[in-house]
């Protein structure tokens, strides 16, 4: 029995400990708001955090996250209101809107380590974040004016 | 054609909402279902919307309803796959001639029934261009009738009473009453009489125009609380994934599913049979694996053992076909356009010049792959999807099943992108044929993105060969152009090798270049894998070869690109081709969307106003220009590039201007315009699906790279060339992209002097 805790919340999993933390949050959890586009970490759009970091849970697996803590973008903020929610909106974005929670998360995951980000470090922090609308421009919009450096 | 306000025929009346919106709309007082009838003259201009499948010929129906509360609901009924188009653009005409409050305004999913809603195929830019009006008549109609209850409730005259921002005042008095205090009396009178009929004036807009309203899905999309077609989950609902024949044509000759049963997890292998093109959307077939979770069923799927017999596309190879397709543009092909006699010409030009271009296959990799979920009770079969043709895929569906087009419902999800792939419902079928095979339990079918690069409807390929001939002025006097290109009638009908009229009208016949002698001829091209729409489509290839061959043209004559292409437009009027068959103009009447030179003039000229064309770059900079008209709007953009001296490239700065009549949400089509710089680099830097022994050799976003935040333009500023209502509306989805390509290559050119003739772009100009 596999135990994390997802969005504040025990959840147990006795399941197959191979299986991608993805679809235990989609299939399972009904958590969709993470997003399944590629399944080999080359997309970005199931991004969530585990303990604080930016990880594409397409690539982590059950056993790894045994015991740890994982925020989904349903728990980024109880409002909806984190910085980078409201940035978002601010500047409208979305497009389709599929990749944007796994940008919002990998974004949040970036500033939290990097208030004041330069712009290619917002460039580079952002990059294994696929938008195929191409939302780039506000995308980097929307960092910078969540950013300290804003 | 005239521009006049007549409304006379349109057929506004007042429905039971309990007949036409049970299960739609949840509460309401005041129902409209307008119906127009089948002749044009009923909107101010007319529209292709009339010539559509079950457009204006089955009356289209559009839907508002408003509660005691004041709340107002309006149907969404075309899909929404990121333009804003369907849920926000439309909605918002219909709450602006309503004057309603837009936050006491939402706005519904409408399911797939084209019978009820009209054409709800959302494709080819067309939403807002066929739609605008028909919103503006239903929320004018709805207005009126709130007024006209208003009047009637305090005995006065309807002349004293208007409908302002969610409620009506009565102007003498000042009495005031809300939507919701009008509603149920608003849907039991008459509707309008239609000469009545009032639209706002456009000084009045509150949000038609304005840019103003955020798209609908805004909060949802940041907080992770939407549905797209790979989120739905019903209760007791079943995960497959299906193993596809890898050349299209193919059959499963034997499989061994023990192992796969094997996996903890797994419940049912079935053996989905396939399709022989032409087959239109139907599923490729392949052996499909059903189990609890998508991860039992990605595992069983990896555990089955199958032997395919590849069948007659088993060798297609694109480096082969290549070939084929260059030895076909360089022999007389079939005659497409012809002005004066470009052969003659050609013959006595003092000099000739002459360049090949090569576009090749690519798939649509939206971020959402294709999914699907579908159950059967009792006879009546319900689909949830992310298809850009709802109606269409109800009618598919209906057929599969042999069942009645009323016992399908199909339930449109948002579309995590769509760029044409999700125009083709044969994931939608996957699933209905998996949930018949259970017993009618619901089942979703999911595409990991292997299976979406794998089994596309891709982009078609294409080689293009030009031939200008100049005289002693230099002076183009001849324009030979010859393309070959599989199309996109193959997947419906028996490979015809040539493209149909609505290909050709996809940037080539309709080339508005003012050259005395003009030929296009087509090439023979066999399709050997499923072709279909893409973003554009031929505009793509088409924009490529012509936009980069001015730019040559240019610079063998030693003249300014912009200049140059100016001159080659030509002064403006209205181009009308000599084409051996009819001119395709976007499904559009030709007197109201006429290929109009002045309009790509001023493109042309605003972009490189606002661009400063000529202004001064940094070292190994260069910009380049390129116009082209489709989806019947304008474009130009003009492309900075920088490369350094290892011949890496960014794109720092694109300029892009558009002229698409009658701006509706200036916002979004900003939005839009910048997404197409992104989606052009893609095309231009990295996209080719290539195929070897009928097999596609790309998988995932490793081989089938698109342009990443850390090498996109660094900043895409939009022009929007002003027009009034008057000015009929154009697409916005497609026509950026097209002219990106060429505006890119071209600045590579100013800045290395290299030549990209050959798309992708890849390592070609690596040092």
């Amino acid at each position: 029995m596999i135990k994390l805790r997802v969005n504040g919340q025990e959840r147990p999993f006795d399941g197959d400990p191979s299986m991608p933390l993805m679809w235990f949050l989609r299939d399972e959890l009904g958590l969709t708001g993470t997003k399944f586009g590629c399944g080999v970490s080359l997309c970005g759009a199931c991004t969530v955090h585990l303990d604080g970091q930016a990880v594409r849970s397409c690539a982590v697996v059950m056993s790894d996250v045994a015991g740890h803590s994982v925020t989904t973008i349903e728990g980024l903020d109880a409002h909806g209101n984190h910085p980078v929610q409201v940035a978002w909106r601010n500047l409208g974005v979305p497009q389709c809107g599929y990749c944007q929670a796994g940008q919002i998360m990998q974004a949040a995951a970036l500033l939290a380590q990097k208030p004041a980000p330069t712009d290619a470090e917002i460039d580079s922090g952002m990059a294994g974040n696929i938008c195929r609308c191409g939302c780039y421009q506000r995308i980097h919009a929307a960092v910078r004016a969540a950013s300290k450096g804003a | 054609m005239t521009y006049q306000s007549s409304f006379n025929n349109i057929a506004v009346t007042n429905v039971s909402r309990r007949d036409l919106l049970k299960g739609v709309v949840a509460t309401g007082g005041l129902v409209l279902a307008a119906q127009f009838p089948m002749t044009r003259s009923v909107f101010a201009y007319a529209t292709g919307a009339a010539d559509m499948p079950h457009g204006v010929v089955t009356d289209p129906h559009v839907f508002v309803s408003i509660d005691s509360s004041g709340l107002v609901t309006i149907l969404a009924a075309r899909a929404e796959m990121g333009t804003g188009a369907a849920r926000t653009a439309l909605p918002m005409i219909v709450a602006d001639e309503l004057d309603a409050d837009w936050s006491r305004v939402r706005v519904k999913q409408a399911p797939g029934d084209e019978t009820t809603y009209g054409n709800q195929d959302t494709d080819g830019s067309r939403s807002v261009r066929h739609w605008t009006q028909p919103m503006r008549q239903i929320g004018a109609a709805a207005r009126q009738m709130l007024e006209t209850a208003a009047a009637r409730r305090w005995n006065v005259d309807v002349a004293e009473v208007s409908a302002q921002h969610h409620e009506v005042v009565h102007t003498p008095s000042g009495k005031k009453l809300g939507y919701g205090e009008l509603a149920a009396d608003a849907a039991a009178l008459p509707a309008p009489a239609l000469n009545t009929l009032k639209l706002k004036d456009p000084s009045a807009f509150r949000y038609i125009g304005k840019g103003n309203i955020p798209i609908v899905d805004l909060f949802d999309i940041t907080t992770g609380n939407t549905t797209y077609g790979q989120d739905v989950k019903l209760d007791g609902m079943k995960f497959a994934v299906v193993a596809r024949p890898p050349v299209v044509g193919g059959k499963v000759a034997s499989h061994d599913a023990a192992a796969a049963l094997k996996v903890p997890g797994v419940e049912k292998v079935v053996l989905i049979p396939g399709s022989t093109p032409p087959a239109k959307f139907a599923p490729l077939g392949g052996v499909a694996v059903i189990a609890k979770t998508t991860w039992a069923a990605l595992k069983g799927r990896d555990a089955l053992k199958i032997t395919w017999d590849d069948g007659p596309n088993a060798s297609y190879d694109s480096k082969a076909y290549r070939a084929m397709l260059e030895e076909a543009i360089r022999k007389p092909g079939k005659l497409e356009r012809n002005e004066g006699n470009a052969e003659e010409a050609l013959k006595s030009a003092a000099r000739v010049v002459s360049a090949e271009y090569y576009s090749p296959h690519m798939a649509h990799v939206t971020m959402e792959p294709p999914a699907a979920t579908a159950r059967i009770v009792d006879g009546k079969c319900e689909v949830w999807a992310p298809v850009q043709s709802p109606g269409g895929t109800r009618e598919d569906v209906a057929k599969l099943l042999g069942a009645k087009p009323e016992d399908v419902t199909i339930h449109t999800t948002l579309l995590g992108g769509g760029f044409g792939r999700k125009s083709k419902c044969d994931y939608a079928q996957e699933a209905v044929i998996l949930s018949r095979e259970i017993g009618g339990a619901p089942v979703k079918v999911v595409w990991t993105r292997e299976d979406d690069i794998h089994h596309g409807f891709y982009h078609t390929v294409t080689a293009e060969r030009i031939e200008a001939g100049l005289d002693s002025n230099n002076k183009v006097v001849a324009w030979r152009q010859r393309s070959a290109a599989p199309s996109i009638l193959s997947t419906f009908a028996p490979d015809p090798k040539f493209p149909a009229n609505f290909e050709l009208g996809l940037g080539f016949v309709d080339n508005p270049l003012n050259v005395a002698n003009l030929r296009m001829e087509s090439g023979e091209a066999a399709a050997h894998a499923r072709i279909g729409w893409f973003r554009s489509v031929n505009n793509i290839p088409h924009a490529f070869a012509v936009q980069s061959f001015v730019a040559e043209l240019a610079h063998e004559l030693g003249r300014d690109p912009k200049d140059f292409l100016l001159e080659l437009i030509g002064p403006a009027r209205i181009v009308n081709p000599t084409v051996t068959t009819k001119l395709w103009d976007y499904g559009e009447p030709f007197d109201v969307y006429p290929i109009d030179t002045g309009r790509l003039r001023r493109v042309v000229e605003l972009v490189a106003e606002k661009a400063e064309w000529g202004r001064k770059l940094p070292k190994g900079h260069g910009l380049g220009i390129a116009a082209h008209r489709s989806f019947v709007s304008y474009v130009a953009s003009v492309v900075e590039v920088a490369v350094d001296d290892k011949g890496n490239w960014s794109v720092p700065r694109v300029d892009t201007a558009i002229d698409c009549g009658f701006a509706v949400h200036p916002e979004r089509i900003h939005s839009q315009l910048e997404g197409a710089a992104v989606m052009g680099m893609t095309v231009a830097k990295y996209s080719e699906v290539s195929f070897k022994n009928g097999r596609v050799e790309q998988s995932n976003y490793n081989d089938y790279p698109v342009v990443r935040i850390d090498e996109s333009p660094t900043e895409t500023r939009v022009h929007i060339v002003p027009a009034s209502i008057d000015v009929p509306s154009s697409g916005v989805g497609e026509p950026g992209v097209p002219p990106f390509t060429p505006a890119l290559c071209n600045a590579i050119f100013a800045a290395t002097g290299k030549r990209i003739r050959s798309l992708p772009i890849g390592p070609q100009i690596a040092l």
